[in-house]
Protein backbone atom coordinates (compact mmCIF):
# COMPACT_ATOMS: atom_id res chain seq x y z
CA UNK A 1 0.00 0.00 0.00
CA UNK A 2 1.28 3.30 -1.07
CA UNK A 3 2.16 5.47 2.17
CA UNK A 4 -0.72 7.92 3.34
CA UNK A 5 -0.27 11.56 2.07
CA UNK A 6 -1.33 14.13 5.03
CA UNK A 7 -3.62 16.32 3.94
CA UNK A 8 -2.71 20.05 4.01
CA UNK A 9 -4.70 22.43 6.23
CA UNK A 10 -3.41 25.12 4.40
CA UNK A 11 -1.90 26.66 1.41
CA UNK A 12 1.29 28.26 1.92
CA UNK A 13 2.65 30.59 -0.74
CA UNK A 14 5.75 32.91 -0.47
CA UNK A 15 5.90 36.27 -1.97
CA UNK A 16 9.19 36.18 -4.22
CA UNK A 17 9.59 39.73 -4.84
CA UNK A 18 8.86 40.78 -0.75
CA UNK A 19 10.83 37.78 0.30
CA UNK A 20 14.56 38.70 1.63
CA UNK A 21 16.03 35.35 2.08
CA UNK A 22 16.29 35.39 5.94
CA UNK A 23 15.23 31.42 6.91
CA UNK A 24 13.07 32.66 9.90
CA UNK A 25 9.81 30.78 8.50
CA UNK A 26 12.02 28.22 7.87
CA UNK A 27 12.91 28.12 11.56
CA UNK A 28 9.94 28.25 12.85
CA UNK A 29 7.67 25.50 10.25
CA UNK A 30 7.46 23.03 12.72
CA UNK A 31 6.30 20.51 9.62
CA UNK A 32 9.46 21.58 7.62
CA UNK A 33 6.96 22.40 4.95
CA UNK A 34 9.64 24.92 4.06
CA UNK A 35 13.32 25.80 2.79
CA UNK A 36 15.52 28.22 1.51
CA UNK A 37 16.17 28.00 -1.95
CA UNK A 38 19.33 28.19 -3.86
CA UNK A 39 18.69 31.72 -4.89
CA UNK A 40 18.08 32.59 -1.43
CA UNK A 41 14.48 32.78 -1.17
CA UNK A 42 11.90 30.97 0.62
CA UNK A 43 10.47 28.21 -1.26
CA UNK A 44 7.35 25.91 -0.32
CA UNK A 45 9.04 22.23 -0.32
CA UNK A 46 6.48 20.19 1.22
CA UNK A 47 2.83 21.81 1.19
CA UNK A 48 1.09 18.49 2.01
CA UNK A 49 2.71 18.91 5.40
CA UNK A 50 1.56 21.98 6.15
CA UNK A 51 -0.66 21.90 9.57
CA UNK A 52 -1.90 25.21 9.37
CA UNK A 53 -0.01 26.75 12.45
CA UNK A 54 0.30 30.44 11.30
CA UNK A 55 3.94 30.59 12.36
CA UNK A 56 5.19 31.47 8.70
CA UNK A 57 2.90 34.11 8.45
CA UNK A 58 3.52 35.84 11.78
CA UNK A 59 7.13 35.32 11.81
CA UNK A 60 7.97 36.41 9.02
CA UNK A 61 9.32 39.89 9.24
CA UNK A 62 8.40 40.83 5.53
CA UNK A 63 5.10 39.67 4.55
CA UNK A 64 6.04 37.79 2.38
CA UNK A 65 4.15 34.24 3.54
CA UNK A 66 0.54 33.66 2.89
CA UNK A 67 -1.79 31.18 3.84
CA UNK A 68 -5.20 30.41 2.77
CA UNK A 69 -7.22 27.51 4.63
CA UNK A 70 -8.28 24.43 2.72
CA UNK A 71 -11.55 23.07 3.68
CA UNK B 1 -3.55 36.52 4.78
CA UNK B 2 -4.70 34.10 7.21
CA UNK B 3 -4.08 36.23 10.44
CA UNK B 4 -3.04 39.58 8.93
CA UNK B 5 -5.50 41.90 7.76
CA UNK B 6 -4.04 43.72 4.72
CA UNK B 7 -6.05 46.57 4.81
CA UNK B 8 -3.79 47.79 7.62
CA UNK B 9 -1.20 47.64 5.59
CA UNK B 10 -0.01 50.14 3.03
CA UNK B 11 0.53 47.98 0.98
CA UNK B 12 1.60 50.13 -1.97
CA UNK B 13 4.54 51.15 0.54
CA UNK B 14 6.02 47.57 0.71
CA UNK B 15 8.46 45.88 0.55
CA UNK B 16 9.64 48.00 3.64
CA UNK B 17 12.81 49.17 3.60
CA UNK B 18 14.07 46.87 6.72
CA UNK B 19 17.58 44.55 6.26
CA UNK B 20 16.68 40.85 6.27
CA UNK B 21 15.58 38.90 9.22
CA UNK B 22 15.56 43.02 10.99
CA UNK B 23 12.87 42.08 13.84
CA UNK B 24 11.00 45.43 13.30
CA UNK B 25 8.56 43.59 10.48
CA UNK B 26 7.80 40.83 13.49
CA UNK B 27 6.85 43.83 15.93
CA UNK B 28 5.02 45.92 13.12
CA UNK B 29 2.83 42.81 12.03
CA UNK B 30 1.86 41.72 15.99
CA UNK B 31 1.12 45.55 16.31
CA UNK B 32 -1.45 45.34 12.78
CA UNK B 33 -2.70 42.37 14.56
CA UNK B 34 -3.14 43.27 17.92
CA UNK B 35 -5.38 46.64 16.61
CA UNK B 36 -7.46 43.84 14.34
CA UNK B 37 -8.11 42.39 17.66
CA UNK B 38 -9.30 45.59 19.33
CA UNK B 39 -11.40 46.56 16.37
CA UNK B 40 -11.02 49.65 16.56
CA UNK B 41 -11.72 51.71 13.00
CA UNK B 42 -9.08 52.97 10.92
CA UNK B 43 -9.73 56.45 11.33
CA UNK B 44 -9.75 56.61 15.47
CA UNK B 45 -6.31 54.78 15.63
CA UNK B 46 -3.05 57.41 15.45
CA UNK B 47 0.37 55.72 14.99
CA UNK B 48 3.45 58.23 16.20
CA UNK B 49 6.78 57.80 15.42
CA UNK B 50 10.37 59.64 16.15
CA UNK B 51 13.13 58.95 14.02
CA UNK B 52 15.17 55.60 13.66
CA UNK B 53 14.45 52.35 11.39
CA UNK B 54 11.82 51.47 13.76
CA UNK B 55 10.64 54.11 13.88
CA UNK B 56 9.85 54.54 9.85
CA UNK B 57 6.55 51.71 10.99
CA UNK B 58 4.36 54.43 10.79
CA UNK B 59 4.95 55.19 6.89
CA UNK B 60 3.60 51.15 6.41
CA UNK B 61 0.31 51.23 8.51
CA UNK B 62 -2.88 52.76 6.39
CA UNK B 63 -4.05 54.48 9.75
CA UNK B 64 -3.64 58.33 11.09
CA UNK B 65 0.37 58.64 10.66
CA UNK B 66 2.54 60.98 12.42
CA UNK B 67 6.37 60.71 11.77
CA UNK B 68 8.14 63.41 13.76
CA UNK B 69 11.41 64.21 15.55
CA UNK B 70 14.18 61.86 16.88
CA UNK B 71 12.82 61.76 20.66
CA UNK B 72 9.66 63.89 20.58
CA UNK B 73 7.20 60.87 19.48
CA UNK B 74 5.55 61.21 22.99
CA UNK B 75 5.32 64.79 22.97
CA UNK B 76 3.63 64.77 19.79
CA UNK B 77 1.41 62.36 20.85
CA UNK B 78 0.90 64.13 24.10
CA UNK B 79 -0.59 67.04 21.76
CA UNK B 80 -2.39 65.13 19.66
CA UNK B 81 -4.45 62.78 22.67
CA UNK B 82 -5.51 65.86 24.35
CA UNK B 83 -6.31 67.74 20.95
CA UNK B 84 -8.36 64.45 20.15
CA UNK B 85 -8.96 62.21 23.09
CA UNK B 86 -10.77 59.43 21.69
CA UNK B 87 -8.01 58.93 18.82
CA UNK B 88 -6.34 55.61 20.28
CA UNK B 89 -2.61 56.57 20.29
CA UNK B 90 0.25 53.97 19.60
CA UNK B 91 3.75 55.37 19.65
CA UNK B 92 6.53 53.39 17.94
CA UNK B 93 9.87 54.21 19.11
CA UNK B 94 13.41 52.74 19.42
CA UNK B 95 15.16 52.15 22.10
CA UNK B 96 17.50 55.13 21.48
CA UNK B 97 14.75 57.50 20.63
CA UNK B 98 12.63 56.63 23.59
CA UNK B 99 15.42 56.20 26.77
CA UNK B 100 18.16 58.49 24.89
CA UNK B 101 17.08 61.87 23.42
CA UNK B 102 13.21 61.09 24.36
CA UNK B 103 14.10 59.69 27.83
CA UNK B 104 12.37 62.53 29.50
CA UNK B 105 9.40 62.74 27.53
CA UNK B 106 9.12 59.01 28.43
CA UNK B 107 9.67 59.74 32.01
CA UNK B 108 7.33 62.53 32.34
CA UNK B 109 4.44 60.82 30.31
CA UNK B 110 4.43 58.01 32.49
CA UNK B 111 4.55 59.97 35.76
CA UNK B 112 1.41 61.72 34.16
CA UNK B 113 -0.36 58.35 33.10
CA UNK B 114 -1.36 59.79 30.00
CA UNK B 115 -3.18 56.86 27.91
CA UNK B 116 -1.13 56.58 25.26
CA UNK B 117 0.77 53.07 24.41
CA UNK B 118 4.14 52.98 23.94
CA UNK B 119 5.37 50.15 21.58
CA UNK B 120 9.12 50.09 22.22
CA UNK B 121 11.43 48.34 19.30
CA UNK B 122 14.57 47.53 21.24
CA UNK B 123 17.33 46.41 18.86
CA UNK B 124 19.72 47.65 22.19
CA UNK B 125 21.51 49.86 19.48
CA UNK B 126 21.40 53.14 16.84
CA UNK B 127 20.05 50.89 14.16
CA UNK B 128 19.69 53.49 11.34
CA UNK B 129 23.09 55.88 12.21
CA UNK B 130 25.33 52.90 11.61
CA UNK B 131 25.59 51.34 15.32
CA UNK B 132 26.04 53.77 18.30
CA UNK B 133 25.26 52.57 21.76
CA UNK B 134 22.13 53.08 23.38
CA UNK B 135 21.23 53.55 26.70
CA UNK B 136 19.68 49.92 26.26
CA UNK B 137 22.76 48.43 24.83
CA UNK B 138 23.51 45.39 27.49
CA UNK B 139 26.52 46.31 29.62
CA UNK B 140 29.93 44.84 27.27
CA UNK B 141 28.52 44.69 23.93
CA UNK B 142 30.16 46.41 21.36
CA UNK B 143 28.40 49.52 19.50
CA UNK B 144 30.91 51.69 16.68
CA UNK B 145 30.81 54.28 19.81
CA UNK B 146 31.89 51.11 21.96
CA UNK B 147 34.44 48.96 20.49
CA UNK B 148 36.36 47.43 23.37
CA UNK B 149 32.79 47.13 24.91
CA UNK B 150 30.13 49.64 26.54
CA UNK B 151 31.18 50.46 30.34
CA UNK B 152 27.53 51.39 30.34
CA UNK B 153 24.72 49.55 32.33
CA UNK B 154 21.97 49.36 30.49
CA UNK B 155 18.27 50.34 31.36
CA UNK B 156 15.88 48.00 32.50
CA UNK B 157 12.85 49.66 30.47
CA UNK B 158 9.97 47.55 32.45
CA UNK B 159 11.68 49.13 36.44
CA UNK B 160 11.95 52.57 34.68
CA UNK B 161 8.47 52.57 33.19
CA UNK B 162 6.83 51.12 36.32
CA UNK B 163 8.77 53.43 38.82
CA UNK B 164 8.19 56.41 36.73
CA UNK B 165 4.28 55.71 37.11
CA UNK B 166 3.26 54.14 34.24
CA UNK B 167 0.10 51.63 34.53
CA UNK B 168 0.81 49.07 32.09
CA UNK B 169 4.38 47.03 31.53
CA UNK B 170 4.94 44.18 29.39
CA UNK B 171 7.85 42.60 27.40
CA UNK B 172 8.12 40.04 24.71
CA UNK B 173 10.11 39.03 21.88
CA UNK B 174 10.79 38.79 18.55
CA UNK B 175 10.63 34.96 19.03
CA UNK B 176 6.93 35.52 20.91
CA UNK B 177 5.24 37.20 18.23
CA UNK B 178 2.01 36.08 19.48
CA UNK B 179 2.78 37.60 23.08
CA UNK B 180 3.82 41.11 21.76
CA UNK B 181 0.70 40.89 19.87
CA UNK B 182 -1.16 40.09 23.45
CA UNK B 183 0.49 42.58 25.05
CA UNK B 184 -0.37 45.28 23.03
CA UNK B 185 -3.91 44.94 22.98
CA UNK B 186 -3.62 44.56 27.15
CA UNK B 187 -2.12 47.67 26.34
CA UNK B 188 -4.54 49.77 24.58
CA UNK B 189 -6.94 48.42 26.85
CA UNK B 190 -5.36 50.31 29.75
CA UNK B 191 -6.66 53.73 30.47
CA UNK B 192 -3.25 54.88 31.04
CA UNK B 193 0.18 55.18 30.56
CA UNK B 194 1.15 51.69 28.77
CA UNK B 195 4.42 50.28 27.54
CA UNK B 196 5.35 47.39 25.51
CA UNK B 197 9.18 46.19 25.20
CA UNK B 198 9.67 44.01 22.30
CA UNK B 199 13.41 43.18 22.02
CA UNK B 200 13.86 42.71 18.32
CA UNK B 201 16.85 41.21 16.45
CA UNK B 202 18.92 43.70 14.52
CA UNK B 203 21.35 41.65 12.45
CA UNK B 204 22.96 44.08 11.02
CA UNK B 205 23.93 47.38 13.49
CA UNK B 206 23.71 45.21 16.65
CA UNK B 207 24.25 41.30 15.62
CA UNK B 208 27.14 41.56 13.12
CA UNK B 209 29.23 43.67 15.82
CA UNK B 210 29.06 41.36 18.48
CA UNK B 211 29.05 38.13 16.59
CA UNK B 212 25.48 36.94 17.14
CA UNK B 213 25.08 35.29 14.10
CA UNK B 214 22.54 35.71 10.80
CA UNK B 215 18.96 36.04 11.61
CA UNK B 216 18.17 32.85 12.74
CA UNK B 217 20.66 32.65 15.41
CA UNK B 218 19.06 35.75 16.87
CA UNK B 219 15.49 34.80 17.21
CA UNK B 220 17.24 31.34 18.80
CA UNK B 221 19.48 33.22 20.93
CA UNK B 222 15.94 35.46 22.03
CA UNK B 223 14.12 32.20 22.30
CA UNK B 224 16.52 30.57 24.28
CA UNK B 225 17.09 32.86 26.60
CA UNK B 226 13.61 34.30 27.62
CA UNK B 227 11.89 33.47 30.36
CA UNK B 228 7.93 33.90 31.53
CA UNK B 229 7.62 36.24 34.88
CA UNK B 230 5.61 33.49 36.39
CA UNK B 231 8.75 31.31 36.19
CA UNK B 232 11.44 34.06 37.31
CA UNK B 233 9.71 34.79 40.61
CA UNK B 234 10.85 31.37 41.54
CA UNK B 235 14.40 31.90 39.93
CA UNK B 236 17.67 33.12 41.91
CA UNK B 237 19.56 36.14 40.83
CA UNK B 238 21.62 33.88 39.47
CA UNK B 239 19.93 31.79 38.01
CA UNK B 240 18.14 34.76 36.16
CA UNK B 241 21.85 36.34 35.11
CA UNK B 242 21.70 36.68 31.16
CA UNK B 243 18.18 36.24 30.76
CA UNK B 244 15.22 37.87 29.69
CA UNK B 245 11.95 38.35 31.76
CA UNK B 246 9.28 38.26 29.63
CA UNK B 247 5.08 38.46 30.08
CA UNK B 248 3.23 41.05 32.26
CA UNK B 249 4.98 42.82 34.69
CA UNK B 250 2.64 45.48 35.71
CA UNK B 251 -1.03 46.46 35.35
CA UNK B 252 -2.73 48.64 38.17
CA UNK B 253 -4.88 51.79 36.76
CA UNK B 254 -4.34 55.04 38.86
CA UNK B 255 -5.89 58.60 37.40
CA UNK B 256 -5.30 59.32 34.14
CA UNK B 257 -4.31 62.39 33.01
CA UNK B 258 -6.48 63.82 30.31
CA UNK B 259 -9.89 62.78 32.62
CA UNK B 260 -8.14 64.72 35.88
CA UNK B 261 -7.68 67.48 33.14
CA UNK B 262 -11.47 67.29 31.94
CA UNK B 263 -12.59 67.42 35.93
CA UNK B 264 -10.73 70.67 36.97
CA UNK B 265 -12.53 72.06 33.54
CA UNK B 266 -16.01 70.87 34.28
CA UNK B 267 -15.45 72.13 37.87
CA UNK B 268 -14.74 75.41 36.86
CA UNK B 269 -17.28 75.81 34.16
CA UNK B 270 -20.17 75.38 36.78
C1 LIG C 1 17.94 65.65 16.84
C2 LIG C 1 18.57 64.49 16.14
N1 LIG C 1 19.69 63.95 16.64
C3 LIG C 1 20.28 62.90 16.05
C4 LIG C 1 19.71 62.35 14.92
C5 LIG C 1 20.37 61.18 14.24
N2 LIG C 1 19.68 59.92 14.47
C6 LIG C 1 18.79 59.43 13.60
S1 LIG C 1 18.16 57.97 14.05
C7 LIG C 1 19.10 57.96 15.46
C8 LIG C 1 19.06 56.81 16.43
C9 LIG C 1 18.17 55.71 16.06
O1 LIG C 1 18.22 54.69 17.02
P1 LIG C 1 16.91 54.09 17.66
O2 LIG C 1 16.03 55.16 18.15
O3 LIG C 1 17.33 53.07 18.66
O4 LIG C 1 16.17 53.43 16.42
P2 LIG C 1 16.60 52.26 15.42
O5 LIG C 1 17.16 52.92 14.21
O6 LIG C 1 17.57 51.38 16.11
O7 LIG C 1 15.31 51.57 15.14
C10 LIG C 1 19.89 59.11 15.56
C11 LIG C 1 20.83 59.37 16.65
C12 LIG C 1 18.53 62.94 14.43
N3 LIG C 1 17.90 62.43 13.36
N4 LIG C 1 17.98 63.98 15.05
S1 LIG D 1 1.33 27.10 8.59
FE1 LIG D 1 2.75 26.09 10.02
S2 LIG D 1 3.05 24.08 9.13
FE2 LIG D 1 2.15 25.33 7.49
S3 LIG D 1 3.93 26.11 6.37
FE3 LIG D 1 3.38 27.63 7.91
S4 LIG D 1 4.68 27.17 9.66
FE4 LIG D 1 4.69 25.36 8.33
S1 LIG E 1 10.63 34.79 6.85
FE1 LIG E 1 9.83 35.94 5.08
S2 LIG E 1 11.57 37.13 4.31
FE2 LIG E 1 12.39 35.53 5.68
S3 LIG E 1 12.88 33.81 4.31
FE3 LIG E 1 10.79 33.46 5.04
S4 LIG E 1 9.48 34.42 3.49
FE4 LIG E 1 11.54 35.20 3.17
S1 LIG F 1 20.04 48.50 10.74
FE1 LIG F 1 19.13 47.06 12.17
S2 LIG F 1 17.21 48.02 12.84
FE2 LIG F 1 17.89 49.08 10.96
S3 LIG F 1 16.81 48.01 9.30
FE3 LIG F 1 18.82 47.06 9.52
S4 LIG F 1 18.52 45.34 10.90
FE4 LIG F 1 16.75 46.69 11.11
Amino acid sequence: MAAVKATPKAEVTIKKDWCKGCGICVHYCPKGVLAMSENLKAEVKNPEECTGCGNCEIYCPDFAVSLRRIQ
Amino acid sequence: MLQINVENLRMQKLPHIWCPGCGNGIALSALTRAIDKLGYDHDEVAIVSGIGCSSRSPGYLNFNTLHTTHGRAIAFATGLKIFKPKMKVFIVTGDGDCTAIGGNHFIHAARRNIDLNVILFNNNIYGMTGGQASPMTPFGRTATTAPYGTVERNFDIMELAKAAGATFCGRATAAHPRLIESLIVKAAQNKGFSVVEAMLPCPIGFGRRNKLGGPVEMMKYLEENSVRVQKAQKMSEEELKGKFVIGEFYNKPAPEYIEEYDKIIAKLKK
